[in-house]
Formats: structure tokens, sequence, C-alpha cells
């Protein structure tokens, strides 16, 4: 197991910052200077992805794109290009006549973002303009199923593209469908909740970051919507590397998730605070620091305001496979160490 | 420069010529060697300003163009047969967006069975989606069409396959002028996109489009493939001024003047039916061929011209569209429909898979055609004894199993027998 | 750049779909009441002085406090802060130590010299305090802020009242009294010393005063009947801590015994511990949880070397002893005697059975209904006479001084309408914010680098570090632990978390404002806000 780091400790900063009580975890701090807050605090944030797109209320991947790709505008000083695999994003975002992307965009197809990246990096090689980068993003059913072919690919020759995978667990545009990241138990409309074993199966899946790892590209990493101090530090990050770059970011969808509008980041946060979505960074095929759980709690906390997992405590029962979700959790706290030993805080 | 030459080695000089900018490969036969040769050129130096990026699959081959066009730059691949299908997704989604990609295809048969020899079926599977397909008949030519391409598809911002006969035209070797740096720059001018990925001026490419404006967009995509019809013609007519031959444009006409039997066709087979054209009229048979160079767009008032005054049209292809027919004879079908006093039109399917074209049987139906017609699709030289057989045996046993192990047993038990092969 | 036909689309041009035509609930900024605010009997912005402190503002933090309250660095001291007893903070790690910073401040005003501004105008009016105890000087300060002409008549020779008479200097130093005094009188508040006031009415008219305030507090001692022989020295717990002020100390002997269970007599016994008691011994009747004294005030008792005798009760006082019989609690609580009794040493027993008011100064004044010893009042603080207000421990109330300090603001500002002829109106109190309201995520644990400090700080008792060389760390640390309790501070969390980029910042200090033309009320911005300063309430449709 690698050395762990406490992130929050690691600069001077994050020290400084965390004086600052109320302003640590919040998106601004009046108390800092400008310089030293979030991206999103900023009014001079590039709003790559702005009002007027369809998406849902409280939509997780509206929020994850535009947190990320505002991070990579400021990264690269608005040198970015960014192309989008088919789904949610993409179509909620373009319906013609109206387009919310105010950075250069493209979609091409479901399975291929990975690798018109790949050209459009190219491009900008052959012309002379390496200061241009480019982002390719989809979500977890254009990453990991369809798109898995592509991602590989660019992996493997190491191509310089930050690829970001939105995982709301599903085929969420076209009306929540089972992919190789719905976790176990949960219900879709292809694994509905019905039979001896409602909702997803265990002992299927894909993690798509470890199989990164295993690529051995430049930096791996994993984030949610519920934590953007994170999940800047993340991207920063990764756009001062050239290279394949893959990131990960938990964002929860209130219409397939069965979750109210208004619980989008809190639902990001009990996956953390659950052990359910391990938050972690690698690099070259190693894992490099972990983001420790700061109150941890019980997965049925998790579990329960989601209707997707409704059938696991129907009548006030609580269904067995709750315990199992509970040790896959327990596996990925022990895993990457997400608990210290002694108590925070 | 004259070079004896293999097909592919000379295409891939002269797609060198042409200043590619990202050139993405994988193989699959017959066009390896091109993008092989492409590759040496790159890691050589011969080829600067280019990024060859080994891609691993065809899908991500298009789709690495795709981006790479998007961004700006002048884009190549190459692929074939179920390469082809394999990016399907992406032959579609290039012509939609309107990028100016270039793509041989090494013609290829299309399996099941697996099959890795010269027909057309590859680019006919792909015939509707929006892409400028070009045939070549000789390596001259094959190697003419692609500068032709790159300007053509740059002009009106549409991709163009050049379709090349798999082995016959890649794998041979012939005299082969490959064009200089020189005349290929004045000919062909830096790429201008009509519309890029740029941080200076953004947009989104690839928007979803409803029922609203669709139609309104597959319009303007099929009115740009008319204006591609005058303009392949004037690219021809300056390639001529250039390069001082006739290479491209939409049609060629071949001792059509007087001929009341017109045969139709594409790609390498054209040289075969001229020597047997100047077989026939040696013997007095007024019969002259159309080759047609541009399938995409269909020069329909082009061939309506060439055919006016003949009796017969006897097409001959590489391709079948499974339970209905020749897929150019019912293109050419439909071109002559409504001319006052239309040929006859005979259709004969030839080569699938491979099978060699030979002149006896080319002399044979072509006469055939005039004096003793038949209905619906020909197939040139079929097993009639094998293909009897094995109707017979499905249609006794339920289970009968694959097809074509079956019909490569027949075939080898006819062998044993010494059996002469039925030929019609 | 020549776009093709609807493949290709311009920058912006989704602002033209107004998503805020989805939403059925819609997001509003609301203040809501910080449950420190509500429950400062001196009507504190707390929270507010606390957001200026942390950012380091101390004077516009101090005068943010001395709007409600002129004696912060009093308060500090001796104030029992409600306040943290009501701290959201509490649960999740401890209440903000909101009386330290306002001890903190209080000092700094004091060591700075900064003044209180004189009124902009003149009213013309002239009102008469009587006391200048914690709630006369409190009215008088208000009331000189509204522009009128103040007298106070303190009928002793300091100003003060309890604060000095009664609280015991080691808890509440006398300069800090006189320097929180001054600045008032600083304003133009007439304070007269040694001038009692035996009649109201006359005092009135006699002065040309407009209105008058009572504020003369408790300063009469409950006595109750122990029988006590000639020599036995039995004194009563309010002169014996006014005479600490004198130039002669008390003398009480070796050992004293204290009679009673309220923060009186605990003051007595520490007072007579620091005079040089061996023992100073408290008789309380019940036990230590039925003590009135604050429990904090009887560990610092004991800490010093006080002892408590429970359940008894003095029987009768001799000289150098004392009877008490021990009682026992019966099912209703109420200490029942046992008949057994015990004899113990005691030099001296000072009472500490409570205060009554000295109400002679109106007589004679119609109207007014005393009951219980007190003043009754209205809810504008005015007795049944029309323009003579009182307050403090005079009337039915809490005994304590910040009490005393709130009733002076409230007197003050009917006093000031009732000249005008008007009627004041207290506005309508905001919904509090309460704990649930709040996302508690966004609030850091102390890091352990500040822990060691923050282990100190929670011990009240040693807010002295704050006083002896500030270091920073402690009072802006602690008033950064504040939640800011339904009240936006601006953390930029509403302005972040919309998916829709709908909500406007409009500049430091000025908050933000929502963009209803794309809001979708999903929530999410009031559900993260972590002070709770958002509710989505249903549109109308």
């Amino acid at each position: 197991m690698a050395d762990t780091i406490d992130v929050a400790a690691t600069d001077e900063t994050s020290q400084k910052l965390r004086y600052y009580q109320k302003g640590t975890f919040t998106v601004g701090n009046r108390l800092v200077d400008a310089a030293a807050r979030t991206v999103q605090a900023s009014e001079e944030r590039s709003n790559a992805l702005t009002s007027g797109h369809r998406a849902c209320q409280g939509c997780g991947e509206a929020l994850g794109a535009r947190y990320a790709l505002d991070t990579a505008m400021r990264a690269t000083g608005g040198r970015l290009i960014a192309v989008n695999a088919t789904g949610c994003l993409e179509v909620f975002t373009t319906p013609y006549p109206e387009t919310s992307w105010q950075l250069p965009w493209m979609h091409s197809l479901f399975g291929n973002a990975a690798a018109v990246a790949t050209g459009v990096a190219a491009a900008l090689r052959v012309k002379g303009k390496s200061d241009v980068r480019v982002i390719a993003q989809g979500g977890d059913g254009g990453t990991t199923d369809i798109g898995f072919q592509c991602l590989s690919g660019m992996f493997e020759r190491n191509d310089d593209v930050l690829y970001i995978c939105y995982d709301n667990e599903g085929y969420m545009n076209t009306g929540v469908q089972r992919s190789s990241a719905t976790p176990p138990a949960a219900r879709t409309a292809t694994t509905p909740a019905v039979g001896e074993e409602p909702g997803n199966v265990f002992g299927t899946g894909k993690f798509v970051p470890r199989i990164a790892v295993a690529h051995r590209i430049p930096y791996v990493a994993t984030a949610t919507v519920a934590d953007l101090h994170d999940l800047e530090r993340k991207v920063t990050k990764a756009m001062a590397i050239r290279g394949a770059r893959y990131l990960q970011i938990d964002v929860p969808c209130p219409l397939g998730w069965g979750a109210a509008s208004h619980d989008t980041i809190r639902l990001a946060r009990l996956a953390v605070e659950t052990g359910f979505y391990p938050i972690f960074e690698a690099e070259h095929g190693r894992v490099t620091g972990v983001r420790k759980i700061r109150d941890p709690r019980p997965v049925a906390d998790y579990l329960r305001p989601q209707k997707r997992f409704a059938h696991l405590f129907r009548a006030g029962h609580e269904d067995p496979r709750v315990a199992r979700l509970q040790a896959m959790c327990d596996a990925n706290i022990e895993e990457y160490g997400l608990v210290d030993d002694e108590t925070t805080g | 420069m004259l070079k004896q030459i293999e097909g592919s080695k000379a295409m891939a000089e002269g797609i060198a010529a042409c200043r590619p900018q990202v050139i993405c490969a994988y193989p699959i036969t017959p066009q390896t060697h091109i993008v092989e040769g492409l590759g040496e050129l790159v890691k050589d130096g011969h080829l600067q300003g280019c990024e060859y990026i080994n891609v691993e699959s065809e899908f991500a081959a298009l789709s690495v163009a795709i981006g790479a066009s998007a961004a700006g730059v002048r884009a190549y691949t190459a692929t074939a047969s179920q390469g082809l299908l394999f990016m399907m997704e992406a032959v579609y989604n290039a012509a939609g967006l309107g990028l100016p990609i270039v793509m041989t295809l090494g013609n290829r048969a299309i399996g099941a069975p697996i099959n890795i020899w010269n027909d057309h079926s590859d680019a006919m599977s792909v015939r509707d989606a929006g892409w400028l397909q070009l045939f070549a008949e000789t390596n001259q030519e094959a190697v003419d069409l692609h500068i032709q391409a790159f300007r053509i598809a740059e002009e009106l911002s549409m991709p163009v396959m050049v379709n090349v006969d798999g082995f016959i035209l890649t794998h041979a070797v012939e005299r082969v002028d490959i064009p200089s740096q020189a005349d290929v720059d004045a000919y062909l001018p830096p790429f201008e996109p009509m519309q890029v990925l740029d941080p200076d001026e953004p947009a989104s490419i690839g928007a979803m489009v409803g029922p609203e404006a669709f139609m309104e967009v597959k319009f303007l995509a099929h009115y740009k493939q008319t204006q591609a019809l005058r303009l392949i013609t004037k690219n021809a007519g300056e390639f001529r001024a250039r390069f001082g031959r006739d290479s491209g444009g939409l049609i060629r006409s071949y001792r059509t003047q007087d001929a009341e039997t017109i045969v139709i066709a594409m790609g390498s087979v054209c040289g075969t039916i001229k020597d047997t054209i100047d077989e026939m009229r040696e013997e007095g048979f007024p019969i002259g061929l159309v080759t047609i160079v541009s399938y995409r767009p269909f020069p329909s008032a082009a061939l309506r011209n060439a055919l006016a005054g003949a009796k017969d049209v006897v097409v001959v292809e590489k391709a079948i569209s499974v339970g209905m027919g020749g897929p150019l004879a019912i293109d050419v079908d439909e071109a002559l429909r409504n001319l006052p006093h239309a040929p006859q039109l005979h259709s004969v399917v030839a080569g699938l898979g491979g099978r060699p074209i030979l002149k006896a049987s080319l002399h044979r139906i072509f006469r055939e055609a005039v004096v003793q017609p038949w209905e619906g699709t020909q197939f040139l030289d079929l097993n009639v004894r094998v293909v009897g057989r094995e109707i017979h045996r499905s249609a006794k046993t339920r289970r009968s199993g694959p097809t074509a192990e079956a019909l490569l047993r027949h075939l080898a038990a006819e062998e044993r027998d010494g059996t002469e092969k039925g030929r019609h | 750049m020549a776009h093709p036909f609807a493949i290709t689309l311009d920058v912006g041009s989704s602002l033209a779909n107004r998503t805020g035509s989805w939403r059925n609930v819609r997001p509003d900024y609301v203040h809501r009441l910080p449950p420190c605010n509500d429950a400062c009997p001196a009507g504190e912005d707390i929270q507010g002085w606390l957001a200026e402190a942390e950012a380091g503002d101390y004077e516009a933090a101090w005068r943010s406090l001395t709007r409600n309250n002129p004696l912060p660095a009093i308060m500090g001291r001796v104030c029992y802060h409600p306040c943290e007893g009501a701290c959201n903070r509490a649960r999740i790690d401890a209440t903000v130590g909101i009386n330290s910073v306002e001890r903190f401040l209080g000092d700094l005003a004091l060591e700075k010299g900064w003044r209180f501004a004189p009124p902009a105008q003149e009213s013309g009016k002239r009102v008469l305090v009587i006391g200048a105890g914690p709630s006369g000087l409190s009215a008088a300060y208000h009331l000189r802020r509204l522009g009128h002409a103040v007298t106070i008549r303190e009928a002793g020779p300091m100003v003060g009242g309890m604060m000095r008479f009664g609280i015991p200097k080691y808890r509440l130093p006398r300069e800090v009294i006189d320097g929180e005094v001054a600045r008032i009188a600083a304003m133009g508040v007439e304070i007269v010393c040694d001038a009692k006031v035996d009649n109201i009415a006359g005092a009135m008219k006699e002065g040309g005063f407009d209105a008058a305030f009572l504020a003369v507090g408790a300063h009469i001692a409950r006595r109750a009947y122990i029988p006590a022989g000639g020599a036995a020295k039995v004194l009563d717990a309010v002169s014996v801590l006014r005479s600490m002020e004198g130039e002669e100390k008390p003398l009480l002997g070796r050992r004293v015994v204290v009679y009673g269970g309220g923060n009186t007599a605990i003051d007595v016994a520490r007072t007579a511990k620091r005079l040089g008691a061996e023992e100073a011994l408290i008789v309380y009747r019940r036990t230590r949880d039925h003590m009135p004294a604050h429990d904090f005030e009887v560990e610092e008792a004991l800490e010093e070397g006080v002892m408590m005798k429970w359940l008894s009760t003095i029987k009768n006082v001799e000289a150098g002893s004392i009877t008490v019989e021990k009682m026992v609690l019966d099912e209703t609580g109420f200490p029942q005697p046992t008949g057994e009794f015990e004899t113990l040493e005691a030099d001296s027993v000072v009472l500490a059975l409570g205060q009554d008011v000295d109400l002679s100064l109106l007589d004679g004044v119609p109207g007014l209904r005393i009951e219980d010893g007190v003043v009754r009042v209205g809810p504008d603080m005015m007795t049944g006479a029309p323009g003579i207000f009182a307050g403090g421990d005079m009337v039915p109330s809490e005994r304590t001084v910040t009490v005393a300090v709130g009733h002076g603001k409230q007197a003050a500002r009917h006093i000031d309408a009732w000249l005008r002829g008007e009627i004041w109106a207290p506005p309508p109190r905001n919904e509090i914010a309460t704990f649930d309201k709040l996302n508690t995520w966004y609030y850091g644990e102390a890091p352990a680098t500040v822990r060691p400090v923050l282990d100190l700080v929670r011990r009240t008792s040693s807010f002295d570090e704050v006083v002896k060389g500030l270091d920073e760390t402690n009072a802006v640390f602690e008033a950064r632990r504040c939640l800011s309790c339904g009240n936006c501070f601006e953390c930029d969390n509403c302005y972040g978390v919309c998916p829709d980029n709908a909500v406007k910042k409009l500049g430091p200090g000025k908050g933000f404002a929502f963009d209803y033309e794309y809001c979708k009320g999903c929530g999410v911005c009031a559900q993260e806000c972590p002070c709770g300063a958002i509710a989505m309430v249903p549109e109308e449709l």
C-alpha cells in the first residue's frame, strides 16, 4: 500500500485555509485572497457550461462538467478544446439551435471521444499550437463500456489528452439502463427490482480508474462534486502534466437514482463518507494519495435517500445485500486506507 | 517521375506529396502497404509536419481523423472491408459533420465468410453515407485520384473515399508517374477549414438536430453532392492542365460513338473489358464501354448522354445487394428510367470475393446479353453444379450447417471426382 | 467562420432558453435569527459582530456590538452567556467562546480609547435616569444616542450599581467599570453621584424632565429570622460586598459561613477566602443541583477551597458557632427538617438570601403597581404612571447584568417613542436558525496545531490570555468558529453549486442574487448553504 497523504495538509495555502475554519471547505472564503480561492468562487470563472441547458434539476453532471472545465480553462489560460461523447451531457447542452458551451467543443459519437481527442491533440501539435490542450469527456456508459476500446488505445499511446468520465452509474440519457459502472443491487430499467435478486447483480461491474492505473499513465484520480477543492486541485494538477490522464468524477443523477434534486451534493458526499466511492490519486501505475473520510458513515445512510435502492428497505426490513454493500465499502476503506486509526477532529 | 513501383507504394508517395498532417493507421489486408509506406515516409523525414498515429482499431482510425480534421489539419486514413464496417458509425459521422477527410478503400469482400480478395461490396455498403466515392481504374489513376480527392474534399468540405481494387491495384507493380512535390503544391493549396475548433473563435460542433431541421441538413448534404458533380469535372480538367493526363472526372467513354451495346463498369475490371471490346470490335460487334469514376455523386446526366444511342446496356459489377440485385445496375437503371428510348439493361455480377474475370467469359456474356438476354441478375461463371447440390442438400435437412463450408466440401468433392467444374 | 447549418452552433445560444419556467419552488435569500442573538438578553447582534471580528475588523466589530450593548468589557467578565448555551456550534464540537471574544473586543476598545460618537442632533427632550447600575447606564447610553439629554442620579458614591458593589474585583476590575462608564459620560450624559432621589415626581418636575427611567436595583438584603446571640456576627452579603469597595475591608474572621445558594453567596465566600479566611463554608438548604448559582462559579469556588454544606439550614447563631439542622428533600424536591442538628464553628455568618428593592422613591406616584416587591411594567417597560419607566432588578426579571442592560435598551426605545407621542413596535422576529437548517459539513474541524490552545479556550476562566499580550489566534480563532447561523457570510457556496449557473455574485459585501430566468428550483443551493440563509418557497403558479 503506497504512502497515504492527507492532501489537505500538504501545502502551506491549505494549512492556512484550515485555520480559517468556515472557508476550508466552502466554495469561497471572503477572508483569503481571491487567488487562494477556488475557481468557482471567482466572478471571472469561464462558465464553460452556462445557463439555459436542458439538464434535469439538480444534475450532478452539469455541475461536475462546469467545475472541471472552468478549472481547466483557468489552468490553460482559456486555451482548451473539449471533445464530448454522446450522452446526457452532450444532449442537454447542444440541442439545435442552442448550445450552452462557451469553449470550442465537439461531439462525434458515443464510443470515440478518446480517439477524436487524440486526433485533435495531434492536429494541435502539428500546427505548433501545443499550448492548446484537449479534454475528452463522457459519461460512464460512453467510457467504461462502449468507449472503452478507444480509451484504452489513448492510454496505451499516452496521447496528451485528459479524459474525464462523469460517473452517474448508468445510461441515464436513454432512460436509466445499467452500465458496467452501475453498483450492485441498484435498480435500473435493465436490472429491475423484481425477482429473486432485484436490482443489479453482485459479481459484475468494472472500476475503470483501477484499469487506468494499470495502464501506467501519468495521472489517474477519482473525485466527486461534493468536494470542490479536491476536484479543482486534481484538474489543475492534471493539466500541468503532458500525456494520457484520467479523471473519474462521481456525479449523482437525481432522476436516475430516484433522489431529491437538492440531494445531489449530499449524496456524493455520502458516497465518499461511506467508502462507497474511494477517492484517490495514482501516477504511473501506483496509488499516490487518498482523500481520507472525515466522518465515516454506514452505507445505509447513503442508500436510503435513493429510490434505486428502495427495494433493499421494504417494509422496514433491511435486505441482507445491504450488509454485502457494507462489506464492499469496508473493503474499499481498507484497501485505500480511507479512515485514520485515530479519530479526526 | 516515372517509377516501376508497387501500387500501394505509389499511392503512398502521391498521398505524401499532398502534405497530410495527421495519418492514422490500422492494418487490414489489402491496404496495409499504403499506410506502411506512409509511415516510413514520415519516420525517415520525407514527409514532414505530419503525425503518424498507430491506432487500436479502424473505428479509432477514422475517429482520430475526425478529430484532427475538426481541429483544422489535413487528415488521412485507409481501410477495407471489415475495417470499413467497424468504422461505419464514424463514416456517417464524418460526412454528417462535413469534414474533408480523404480515405483509401482497398476494395475487398466483406464476410462472413471471411475473404481477403477484391470486390466492391465494401464500397457499396457505405454508398448512402454521404462520402464522395471515386474508383480508380489503374495504378496511375489511383495516385492521381488521391491528389484530386484532397482538393475536392476541402473545397466542398466533404469526405472523399478513393476506391482501389485490392491486390489488383494495390499489389501490382506497374509503371507509374509520381507527381512532383512542386506540381502537387501548385495544384493543392493548404487546407482552409470551413469550421474549426479554435479557442479564439469557440463554437459547438456536432449538435443534436431534431425533426425541425434534420431534413434540411440532409437536403443540404445531398445538394452538396450535386455541386460536387461540377467540381469533379472542373478539378479533373485542371489536373489535366497541370499534370498532362486524363485522370478522374465523372465518367470515361471508350469506343461508344457508334456502339449499340455499351458496357458499364468501375475500377480495374475496365482494363479487361476494354481488351474484350477491342477484340469484339475486330469482329464487327458495335460495343463500347463507359467507365464510371465518380460513383458518388452518381453521374446520372453524364451517363444519359453517354448512353443515348445504345440499345443494350450491360452493367458488370463486383457487388451484390443480397435480395435485390447488383447495386450499380440498380443505380444505372434509375438514371435511364425516363429516357424516351431507354436501352435494355442487363445486370452482371462478377468477380465476387476475388474470382478472376476472364475475357472469354466477358466475350460470352456480352453476346448473350444481346442475343439471349436474361431476367434479373446474372452471376458470371457460377458453378451451377455446386450450387445446385447445396440447394438440394439444405432443402433436405433442417440443420444443414454453414453454407460456405458446405460449398467448399462440394468443390473438393468435385475435384476428387475429377468432374470438370461446371461452368455456365 | 461560416458554420454549417444546424451542425455547428454559436456560443451563447442557450441563453435563449429560459429554464426558469421549469420550477415550482424558488430559492430566496433569507435572514434567520441566530440562536445566540435570540438568547441574548441585551439583544446583541452577536453573529454580526463576530463576523466583523473574524475578519480582523475589531473596531467595526466593537461598534456593531455597542450598537446594542455599551458595556462589552464588563459583559465579557460577568455575563452568564446564555448565547453560548444556545450556540449551534456546541452540537458540532464546542460552543463558540462568544463571551471571550466580547471581552477581547471590550478590552481592546478600552486600550485603544475608542469613543462613542455624540448624537447628530439634540431632540430637546430631557430624561431622568435613576441609578447608575447596568440598566440605568444602558438606558442613558441609548437615550443619548437618540439625541435626548440624559441625567443619571446615583444614590451611591460611585457608579456601577451591583457591578461594583456586588461583583468582586477578581471578576470585574474596577478600572474596567470606570472606563466603560466614562465613555458613556463622554457622550454628554450627566452623571451625579451621592444624589439619592426620594420622590420621583418631585425630582422630575424640579429638573424639567420629560420622562424618567428607574433603575435603582435591589440593594436591600433579604433577611430571615434566625435567632442570634448578642455577640453573634451576622451580616448580609450585600453590605459585605459593598464594603469591599470602601477603605476598610469587612472583618469576617477566620471561619466564615455564608448562608444561601445563589451567585452572591459564592461571591461572598470567594471574597472571604481572598480576605484571608481559612475556611469559607456555604450552607445551603438543598443540594448542588438546586443551587441557583451558576455551575462554573461553584466549580471555581470549589477549586479555590470554598466548602459547601448541602441540605442544611441555620437554626441559630452564637458568637463563634452556629447550629444547623439537616434537611432532606421530599418527593417534590422541597427540603424538610429532619430534627438532626449539628454545631459548626463560625466567626461570622453572612446571609445571602436574596435582595429586595427600595421602593420608597415611588411613594405617592399614582398608577404604579407593585407586586412581590417589584414594580410591574408593561411590555413597553412603562410603569402604571405615564412617563415613568423602570427596568433591571426592580422589575420582574431574571436578575443579571445582561438582562438589566437589555431592559435599558428596550426602555430607551419606548421612551424615545413616547416622547414623540408614538409607540415603538419591535420588528417581527425572523425564524430562528436552528441546527437542522445548517449544513455543518462545511465547518472544518479545529486543526490539530491549534488544539491545545482551544482546550485552554474552552475553560472560560482562562481567557486572561487574551488580555495579556494578545495572541490573535485566540480571539479571532474563536470568532471564526461562529457558524453565522441564518445569515450569509459570502462563502460562495450557492454561487458555486448551482448546476445552472443561476446565481449572480454582486460583489464583496453585497451578497448574491438568484437569476430567476434560469433557476430550475432544484434546491441544491439551499441544501448546501452552510448557515441556512436560503429558503425554498413554492412558486405562485
